[in-house]
């Protein structure tokens, strides 16, 4: 058994950078001493995160702040660029070997794009039956017993087992990737988006399940959402991104009652809510800041309210504000 | 003046070997000019085929085997291909819930975007670049420059959704139908698309149908409301009617379900059991398994009423 005191998941100072192929009339420039190639996209820069048994860490942030990257990264599926992953309190790199296969099986991403991440000409049961039995996990005569089980669990009706992923609704889908990560019971889930495509119905379904496992089995899971209501139903603590950088985290009641970061401020406010009808949405204040020239200083200040002089000159580091809660904003050093 | 889409009897059937799949089954609705009307419902209950069917993009094996469909007066059924062709992308367009439906995954984006724009207007390659970075600003893509030479795979989930959103916008459309557009959108982002799409309605009289599973978007952005349950419209209504006052056990049952309104960390309130597979649905009511107030008589499919003049509802006992 491990000892309870060391993270299932640790990621020190991880960043993770995509550089495009430049252009011809590019890469010539850059032969005749022009500056650093053009496009690259600091997807993640520097981010720590520790995820424990059976805790629950939610990943919010903007569109395009990096959450899938970072989760890719968590789940193996995508190399840093540079930093440090730990799996109980050992490097990555040390379960490469024949003999960790197990280990590697215990972290598993539900991904954000179900269609793309089935194989279309696989059917329902190969997609979700496969890897179970080919690690052993069930014997191929009891194959589709166990499929059958797994699809019912996240609400999928067994008689579709034969059916190739283009015969599904999204939603469908998207219960295909969770039940064939769940088949092969890992430790660890990365959910990227995993209930977005679902109605409150079934999500609630799904959400349960979750808890359950988590509660049963001792899973812990890297959360991502847009959804703030699903976000703080599910999660221990919450972790904010911005344009690639981590800007806040705390545990949830604490995020919820008081958030620290403008940005999450701003995401709170405008949590939505089933009373608020006919609203009149508003576009965003300011530029919307570009991963590909990230602004100067802290990455939020073209767009916040409350930016001053400093905001554009210097990245604020992240610091605590109270008992494990952590932000960076310059306005706490006042 | 005729309604900007009006559907009768819709029912667009799947003939597998495994049997007859309804995935649309009797679906009739109506839109206006610069209304937006939410669909909603269970995951699999017919809302992006009764959208592919509006699209004429039914594939083998399903097929459209009755109802009509009218935009602006003109009946779909009669319109060959050239004026199929027109029509889509042009005045009718499409959002589909997922973007690389749209996107073709080896071209970069200001191809395929520029290309939308020529097909349907006379104009230079230059000025349809020009649309098209505005467009793409317009739904919040920074650099829009640097990412009309991108490829689909190099941008987040996010990103093509709002790629997909601004080639649908470009033309501006009389009719949009909008496929679970913003599912992976943060907060501060949606209420920027959700903005465009307002003003689109308010300015241009653009009609639109909203496919989600968020009630607090149908909430905050539409009109009207239809909850769908295994190929039927189960209750219609003004948003105000439907959300506040639902008559139907499964629109009251989705209600239930939302997590800001359960206690958190604590089992969420959910429908029990599952949805009927569409190939096993038989003559009554499909929800009748789950429901918690069915009856006997809910095995003859219940007829729709109007409970009052702007809703309609399937059920023979209707909450109170
Ligand atoms: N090619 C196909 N063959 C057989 N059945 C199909 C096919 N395509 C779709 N279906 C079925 O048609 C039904 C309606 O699908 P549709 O995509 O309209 O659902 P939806 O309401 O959009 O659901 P979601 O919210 O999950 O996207 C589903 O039960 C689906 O399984
Ligand atoms: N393969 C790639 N090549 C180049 N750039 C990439 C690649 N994958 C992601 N990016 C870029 O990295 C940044 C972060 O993308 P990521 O998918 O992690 O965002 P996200 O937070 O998951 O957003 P969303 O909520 O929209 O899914 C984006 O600017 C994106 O364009
Ligand atoms: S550091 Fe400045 S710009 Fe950044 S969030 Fe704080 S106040 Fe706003
Ligand atoms: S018709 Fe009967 S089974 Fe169907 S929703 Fe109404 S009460 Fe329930
Ligand atoms: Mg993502
Ligand atoms: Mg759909």
């Amino acid at each position: 058994m491990i000892t309870s005191s060391l993270p299932l998941v640790e990621l020190r100072s991880v960043s993770k950078r995509f550089s495009r192929p430049a252009g011809v009339a590019a890469r010539i420039a850059h032969r005749l001493g022009a500056s650093a190639p053009q496009g690259t996209v600091h997807a993640v820069e520097a981010v720590d995160l520790r995820v424990d048994q059976s805790e629950v860490v939610g990943l919010v942030g903007e569109s395009g702040c990096g959450k899938s990257t970072l989760g890719r990264m968590v789940a193996r599926i995508l190399e840093p660029t540079s930093g440090e992953r730990l799996w109980k309190g050992r490097p990555y790199e040390e379960y490469e070997h024949e003999a960790a296969r197990s280990e590697r099986l215990a972290i598993q991403m539900i991904f954000q794009d179900p269609y793309a991440s089935l194989n279309p000409r696989m059917r329902v049961a190969d997609i979700v039956g496969e890897a179970p039995v080919v690690h052993g996990l069930v014997s191929r005569a009891q194959r589709d017993e166990y499929v059958a089980d797994t699809l019912g669990r996240v609400g999928l009706d067994p008689s579709i087992m034969r059916r190739f992923p283009h015969q599904f609704s999204g939603g469908q889908r998207s219960r295909i990737g969770i039940a064939r990560a769940l088949a092969v019971r890992p430790r660890f889930l990365v959910c990227d988006e995993a209930v977005a495509a679902l109605d409150v119905s079934i999500q609630a379904q799904v959400l349960n399940l979750f808890i359950r496992l988590r509660e049963e089995l001792g899973l812990a899971y890297l959360f991502i959402s847009h959804d703030l209501g699903v976000i703080r139903h599910v999660s221990d603590a919450v972790v904010v991104m911005y344009l690639g950088r981590v800007v806040e985290s705390a545990p949830v009641a604490e995020l919820y009652a008081h958030p620290n970061h403008p940005y999450t401020k701003a995401l709170i406010l405008e949590v939505p809510d089933v009373a608020a009808r006919r609203r009149r949405y508003t576009p965003i204040r300011g530029e919307i800041p570009s991963p590909l020239a990230p602004p100067t200083g802290c990455h939020f200040h073209p767009r916040c309210p409350r930016a001053f002089e400093r905001c554009r000159q210097e990245a604020p580091a992240l610091r605590e504000v109270a008992p494990g809660h952590a932000s960076a904003c310059h306005l706490n050093d006042s | 003046m005729s309604a900007l889409l009006e559907i009768e009897g819709l029912r667009t059937h799947f003939f597998t070997r495994a049997g007859v799949v309804k995935a649309v089954d009797d679906v009739s609705l109506r839109l206006e000019r610069g209304r937006i009307l939410g669909l909603v419902g269970e995951s699999g209950s017919g809302k992006s085929m009764t959208g592919y069917s509006i699209m004429g993009l039914v594939d083998e094996p399903g097929r459209i085997v009755s109802g009509r469909i009218e935009v602006a007066g003109t009946d779909l059924a009669t319109l060959d291909e050239p004026a199929w062709r027109r029509l889509r992308g042009n005045r009718v367009s499409m959002i589909f819930q997922d973007p690389m439906m749209t996107l073709n995954p080896v071209l970069r984006i200001d191809t395929q975007m520029v290309e939308a724009v020529r097909a349907h207007n006379n104009v230079s390659r230059r000025e349809a670049l020009d649309r098209c970075r505005a467009q793409l600003s317009r739904v919040g893509i920074a650099s829009p420059d640097e990412r009309l030479r991108a490829y689909p795979h190099q941008f987040s989930g996010g990103m093509r959704q709002r790629v997909a959103i601004a080639i649908a916008l470009v033309n501006h459309p009389d009719l949009v139908i909008a496929d679970e557009p913003t599912t992976a959108l943060d907060v501060t982002i949606q209420g920027q698309i959700l903005f465009e799409m307002q003003k689109l309605c308010r300015e241009s009289g653009t009609g639109l149908i909203w496919i989600t599973h968020d009630l607090s978007v149908v909430a905050g952005l539409a009109d009207d409301v239809c909850v769908m349950y295994a190929g039927r419209i189960v209750e219609s209504g003004t948003v105000d009617e439907v959300l506040d006052h639902p008559m139907h056990p499964y629109t009251r049952g989705l209600l239930d379900s939302i997590p800001g309104r359960n206690v958190p960390g604590r089992p969420l309130s959910q429908i029990p059991g599952m949805a009927p597979s569409p190939q096993d649905l038989d003559q009554g009511c499909a929800f009748r398994v789950r429901c918690p107030r069915a009856r006997e008589d809910c095995r003859v499919a219940p007829a729709t009423t109007r409970p009052t003049s702007q809703r309609t509802l399937r059920c023979g006992h209707p909450l109170p």
